[in-house]
């Protein structure tokens, strides 16, 4: 048995506990999700506190449209809405998509490679509390002194010019720098965390080519954020530093160059794009084979144009800046290669498509939400193929067609996606199954409202709305359309309102959910729903891709399926022992065990923000020493606590 | 192969008025986007460069949506094709890919690109020449916060400078040259029926070519998000047959129509200090705020949002922050660099300064209204 726990789990018996806080001893309550470092605990943290921001950001979103409901409106005022889009649109991208897709990530990598935990249990905690604390520093900006109100792309030099300029009055662009600076923190430890995880931890077996695509993708997404995080905080760190300490890193008339900022900030933007999407992509690669009853078509392909996807996101920031007057070499570039990411984005849909065809198609909610994502994440790709026509661009940047655009690739691509997969690994993680008729009702209210909601956007573009305007003019053919986005933003609230209630409902009257509910694919199903801390009580030997699958059907000579004699899904996979990881009781499996000062750690740096923002050294001194105190106490403290 | 082949046919044959249904509504709604008459439809070129831009445009939009339906109606298609039914087998065929799908899918949209590469690329050339030569009228546009500053600079069609705002008269026919400045945050021109966005970034000269085939009036706004009003950063390009605009250019060269002298002179330079910002009496000269000399030949102003009438003057001279929200400091100082809007000269006004009254109100506008 010991032989076959990871490395990176063993530690040698520590000969004292040094350290000034006792070892936490909670599994459960309060406490004890202040101090876990279990990868299943802090998915559930992440997912439970992006839940929380995504219902902010929707509110947000409605007060949006109920101001734009009419022309003139007068639900907001112009600093009010201003302050609302760029939380919006920074909440949903840092808040929202990034952490939810970390999320699905913690849960599922070490599940679907057979580990028992992430690489670094301890440095994975902390990032979720650099996450938390990051979220909520940026929001105690609305009293704290101002809201960030620059557009969550935060152009310079609108927001690096000093306060007192009166371009963006008030400390918004101040909380918006920093803010995202610390949140950077959270988002490369847990990639870094990925990255490890995904490449020393895997069971034996489990080659890079064996492993389900979602960790693939997660791999992919876990380097673009490594590189591409960096990137932006140098250029917030310009901002904070133009606009406090007089840099002119971005002030044309000191020598400084506006523009500089928006190379930094897309070279950041565009792979982040593919950092929110990717996930999604994996998400849906899980679920079309497990619904079909087929292997994802093209498994290899599908892994390869996700790596191309990644590569070629490095390549195309510029087509955020066709109207900037970059020249006709530069923006020809620049077009041909954002041509040239649909390719590797077409093959993945053609090899999904592939993937239901002939299939014995169950349409559960799940495999709605991933048919969904397919239909809605290619109308947002061909229109982002006009966008690579750049003379055409020139039109559509900056209207509502773009806002059409990256809502059918984030909303229908990403958040459909983030739905399926809650709702297809809801009963591994939680243990008691959603209604499916409930949602199926939720998806298609998602699906109408959605619509409803981003399909004029593209006419409203096209007749000439401009962006992130808080108001437009009558008699300009664009209240209807208008009327028809704020209704659909409302039906939108209401799908959103009944999966919650779908929550609620089961988890107070739920059906107990079996360890293989689906009949699905991959290693997470082999074993209980919620599965034991330690995951797998053995490590599994893994033989083939989908390995689960191939350990309960094989295929007849004509191709077709064949359910294995022995072990059958629902009944062997939580009691019997055909079934692989339920032996044994996980009596002697050491884990990394529960600790403090990941929260201590983390605790330090908001206190550094405020300092930051408000300017006030002193306020450096706490900060600092909660930082060091628990760098240190974390350094010295054991990773697992001797017996 | 013959019953699927028919019951393929059966399934497309029951499913067609859906499909010619949801083909027409797509093509209804994109034809009613192409009919609204608002003057800032990009789907409604009104001169060479935007007409330029719509024939690469629309055709790409043909294919774009071509492929969109398709793989909508794929997508359905499978899911209910292949949906497990009571009474079929459960045991699909495990097919895990094929090598000859997978090029042809890569190739074939790689071609549809390399046919949309060619006219692209071509266009984007043909748009960045600069037309050249004395019958291009040459522009000077510079964005503010929140409103567009014209100014034609002498050259072989402007003998003298005119400085002017929010409106910008052109020939019609005639190619017209704009440089793009600014001296604060970045702005966009954007005129959609005459040609797409420029960035207007300051320590940078962008330039645009823009013309109108026919006189008539094209509504433009503000693109890029510049602050706090940037929605009622608004304005409009007046294209006019050429003798109209050669009127139109000899009107403004004139000096104010009433002398801008005794009691006027006092409230604007003396008691309210309105001249720290504006000029009244030379259309030659950029100031801080608008050139306010011949305002009464605009028909807006204030960022294009209100008419040129005596209310909205007199509510705009008295309490100018409650029309247009603006981070309104206190401007009856030599303007710096960073006064942002007009203040209120009724309200919280500093101490020292006189509150605006009524009276001198009325002045003010019967002056300005009298500035054609």
């Amino acid at each position: 048995m010991t032989t076959t726990v990871p490395e990176a789990l063993v530690t040698a018996p520590p000969a004292a506990r040094p350290g000034i806080l006792r070892r936490p001893k909670a599994t459960t309550g309060f406490w004890s999700w202040c101090t876990t470092v279990d990868h299943k605990k802090i998915a559930i943290l992440y997912g439970g506190t992006a839940l929380v921001f995504f219902l902010v950001a929707g509110i947000e979103a409605l007060l949006i449209r109920l101001q734009l409901a009419g022309p003139n409106g007068t639900v907001l005022t112009a600093s009010q809405y201003n302050t609302l889009f760029t939380m919006h649109g920074t909440t949903m991208v840092f808040l929202v998509g990034m952490p939810l897709a970390t999320a699905f990530g913690n849960y599922l990598i070490p599940l679907q490679i057979g580990a028992r935990d992430v690489a670094f249990p301890r440095l994975n905690m902390f990032g979720y509390w650099v996450f938390l604390f990051g979220g909520l520093f940026m929001y105690s900006s609305f009293v704290l002194g101002g809201a960030p109100n620059g557009g969550w792309f935060g152009y310079t030099p609108l927001t690096s010019a000093p306060m007192d300029a009166g371009f963006l009055p008030g400390r918004g662009p101040d909380f918006w720098t920093v803010g995202l600076v610390l949140l950077g923190v959270g988002s490369i430890t847990s990639a870094l965390n990925f990255v490890v995880t995904i490449l020393n931890m895997r069971a034996p077996g489990m080659t890079l080519m064996r492993m389900p695509v979602f960790v693939w993708m997660m791999l992919v997404v876990a380097f673009l954020t490594v590189f591409a995080i960096p990137v932006v905080t140098a250029a917030l760190i310009m901002v904070f530093f133009d606009r406090n300490f007089s840099t002119n890193f971005f002030v044309a008339a000191a020598g400084g160059d506006p523009l500089l900022y928006q190379h930094l900030f897309w070279l950041f933007g565009h792979p982040e794009v593919y950092i929110l999407i990717l996930p999604g992509m994996g998400i849906v690669s899980e679920i079309l084979p497990t619904f079909a009853r087929k292997p994802l078509f093209g498994y290899a392909v599908v892994v390869f144009s996700g790596i191309a996807i990644g590569f070629l996101g490095w390549g195309v920031w510029a087509h955020h800046m066709f109207a900037t007057g970059l020249g006709p070499v530069a923006v020809s570039a620049f077009g041909l290669a954002t041509m040239l990411i649909a390719i590797p984005t077409g093959v993945k849909i053609f090899n999904w498509l592939g993937t239901v065809w002939g299939g014995s198609v169950r349409l559960q909610t799940p495999m709605l939400y991933a048919l969904g994502f397919i239909a809605m994440f290619t109308i947002g790709g061909v229109s982002g193929v006009t966008h690579a026509i750049v003379p055409a661009d020139t039109q559509q940047t900056d209207t509502y067609y773009v806002v059409a655009h990256f809502h059918y690739v984030l909303f229908g691509g990403l958040v459909f996606a983030i739905f399926g997969g809650l709702t297809f690994w809801w009963p591994k993680v939680f243990g008691r199954m959603l209604d499916d008729r409930l949602g199926k009702v939720t998806f298609w209210l998602m699906l109408i409202g959605f619509n409803l909601s981003f399909f004029p956007m593209h006419f409203l573009g096209l007749q000439g709305l401009p962006r992130r305007t808080y108001t437009y003019a009558a008699n300009m053919g664009w209240d209807n359309l208008n009327l028809v986005v704020t209704i659909g933003g409302f039906v939108i609230a209401a799908a959103v309102a009944l999966f919650l209630v779908n929550v609620i409902v089961s988890s107070i009257k739920g059906e107990k959910a079996p360890a293989d509910p689906w009949d699905a694919r991959t290693l997470e199903w082999s074993i209980p729903s919620p599965p034991p801390e330690y995951n797998f009580a053995e490590v599994p030997q893994v033989e083939a891709r989908d390995d689960f699958w191939h350990r309960k059907y094989t295929e007849d000579e004509q191709g077709r399926l064949v359910r294995l004699p022995a072990g059958g899904s629902d009944a062997g996979a939580a009691t019997g022992s055909s079934v692989i990881g339920t032996q044994g009781d996980g009596h002697d499996i050491h884990m990394p065990s529960p600790s403090y000062y990941p929260l201590v750690m983390a605790l330090g740096m908001p206190i550094l923000g405020y300092a930051a923002v408000f300017k006030e050294p002193w306020l450096a001194v706490p900060g600092v020493i909660v930082l060091l105190f628990g760098l240190y106490s974390w350094a010295i403290e054991p990773g697992t606590a001797e017996d | 192969m013959s019953a699927d082949a028919t019951r393929g046919r059966k399934l497309v044959r029951r499913r067609r008025p859906w499909r010619s249904a949801a083909f027409l509504g797509v093509l209804a709604t994109v034809l009613a986007a192409c009919g609204n008459e608002n003057g800032q439809n990009s789907l409604d070129p009104k001169g060479p460069v935007a007409e330029k831009i719509d024939n690469l445009f629309l055709p790409v939009l043909f294919v774009a949506i071509l492929i969109g339906v398709a793989v909508t109606i794929a997508t359905v298609y499978v899911a209910i094709r292949f949906r497990q039914r009571p009474g079929r087998p459960d045991n699909p065929k495990q097919t895990h890919g094929s090598a000859p799908l997978e090029i042809g899918w890569t190739i074939v949209p790689a071609l549809i690109l390399a046919v949309i590469a060619v006219p692209t690329i071509s266009t984007i050339f043909e748009l960045a020449e600069r037309p050249k030569g004395p019958e291009v009228l040459k522009v000077d546009v510079t964005g503010k916060q929140w409103w567009w500053e014209f100014s034609l600079p002498k050259q072989a069609m402007a003998d003298k400078q005119i400085v002017t705002s929010t409106e910008l008269h052109i020939p019609a026919g005639t190619k017209v040259l704009l440089r793009l400045h600014s001296d604060n945050v970045i702005h966009s021109f954007w005129v959609p029926e005459l040609a797409g966005k420029k960035d207007v970034v300051p320590g940078r000269t962008n330039e645009l070519t823009i013309e109108a085939d026919e006189p008539g009036t094209y509504l433009g706004a503000c693109a890029e998000y510049c602050g706090l009003s940037h929605a009622d950063m608004r304005f409009r390009v007046v294209a006019q047959p050429m003798a109209d605009w050669e009127a139109w250019r000899d009107g403004q060269l004139e000096g104010p129509a009433k002398p801008w002298e005794g009691e006027i002179q006092d409230l604007t330079a003396t008691k309210y200090q309105c001249t720290n910002c504006h000029l009244f009496d030379d259309s030659s000269k950029a100031t801080y705020g608008p050139n306010l000399t011949h305002l009464a030949s605009r028909t807006t102003f204030a960022g294009g949002v209100y008419e040129v009438d005596r209310a909205n003057l007199t509510k705009w001279v008295m309490d100018a922050p409650s029309m247009i929200s603006m981070n309104a400091k206190d401007c009856r100082q030599p303007p710096p660099a960073t006064c942002v809007g007009m203040p209120s000269f009724t309200k919280n006004t500093p101490k020292g300064q006189p509150v605006m009254t009524q009276a001198d109100a009325d002045a003010i506008v019967s002056y300005l209204l009298g500035e054609k």
